[in-house]
């Protein structure tokens, strides 16, 4: 009897060997690792397109081994349809802040999404604006305090925060929207088979795809860590509620099935 | 029951802790040590009782845990 070991987790290939910038407990770098391991997953590294945001991940094609490029402020969908319908066969993803995509970035938003451009835009929401030192969002939550709601925010004067998965399903266009959360081993788990699955969609060319991710900021939160992953489960998934909000393939799937 | 080794890269570890108070058998900790980027790091106080679930890989945002299965053969 001899005991033989083998590696149950390894570093995923795509992610390059640098360190990241971010701080300890940032959201970004656990989604970054899921980004990287999907791309692997997939097979897809070699045709995959990255288009970064304005924010914190403004890197983030330092650290995964795609080729990339770098939009202003909030309109990488809009970069992403242009890239995507001139490489239709590149694999095309958006990967965005909340300040990003639904701040200056609405319109792109919105639009890249109705038209069903077969993107994958993955949304990073961590209540805040990371980069600049923990600005209110759109999606910062009410009464929660950052530098420019000292007192919390409040509805009346700065509105209440916006429900992006929500407010795409209205349009008729995307294929696939769900919302995930990083707070726990098996949320990240979860969060690894949302972004699986995005990508494949788009490899089959069935629409734009929308990753939520409910993400931690430890540092402009002004606590741990690990708190940080609670506070994900205690304040922001009440108003942010995990849900997958569209699969239309799934859906055609099923109807196949039921039909024959 | 499976049987691992965690396998903790300190020079990427950043000391965010994630996996500490992830770790279902409470085995890891914060070295009193610090690495050449001057942040504490994650070091595994028993490595007999790891069960390779693999919560701690999965939490970190540096990539810094590899989990190594242990199997007996023959
Ligand atoms: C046109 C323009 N306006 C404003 C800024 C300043 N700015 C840089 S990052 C950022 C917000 C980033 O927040 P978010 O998108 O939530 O990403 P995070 O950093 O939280 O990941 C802002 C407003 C800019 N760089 N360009």
């Amino acid at each position: 009897m001899s005991t033989q070991n083998l590696h149950m987790y390894r570093r995923p290939e795509a992610l390059l060997n640098v360190r990241t910038h971010y701080c300890a407990g940032c959201g970004h770098g656990i989604i970054h690792k899921l980004f990287a391991e999907a791309l692997g997953e997939l097979n897809i590294r070699e045709e995959t397109i990255v288009v970064a945001p304005v924010g914190c991940s403004v890197l983030l094609y330092n650290y995964i081994n795609v080729d990339g490029l770098e939009a202003a402020h909030g309109r990488t969908p809009a970069v992403a349809t242009g890239v995507k319908r001139a490489q239709p066969n590149r694999i095309v993803v958006s990967y965005q802040g909340d300040g990003d995509l639904l701040a200056i970035g609405t319109g792109e938003t919105l639009h890249a999404a109705n038209r069903g451009e077969n993107i994958t835009v993955i949304f990073v929401n961590n209540a805040n604006y990371g980069m600049t030192g923990g600005q209110m969002a759109p999606t910062t939550l009410v009464d929660q305090r950052t530098l420019t709601s000292p007192k919390g925010r409040n509805p009346q004067e700065t509105g209440y925060p916006i429900r992006a998965c929500e407010l795409l399903s209205t349009l008729e266009a995307p294929a696939y929207i769900e919302r995930v959360s990083l707070h726990n081993p098996g949320a990240v788990k979860k969060t690894k088979k949302a972004i699986v699955k995005a990508l494949q969609y788009q490899k089959e060319g069935r629409g734009y795809s929308f990753v939520e991710i409910l993400s931690m900021c430890p540092t402009n939160w002004g606590i741990e860590p690990a708190a940080g992953a609670d506070w994900i489960k205690t304040s922001m998934v009440p108003w942010f509620p995990h849900k997958v909000f569209r699969d239309r393939p799934a859906e055609a799937a099923a109807a196949g099935g039921k039909a024959s | 029951m499976k049987q691992g080794i965690p396998e903790i890269d300190k020079e990427r570890c950043k000391g965010c802790g994630l996996c500490i108070a992830n770790c279902p058998k409470n085995i890891l900790e914060m070295a009193n040590d610090i690495n050449s980027f001057g942040a504490y790091y994650t070091i595994c106080s028993d490595e007999s009782q790891c069960i390779a679930c693999g919560a701690c890989s999965l939490m970190c945002p540096d990539a810094a845990i590899e989990i190594i299965l242990k199997r007996e053969v023959g």
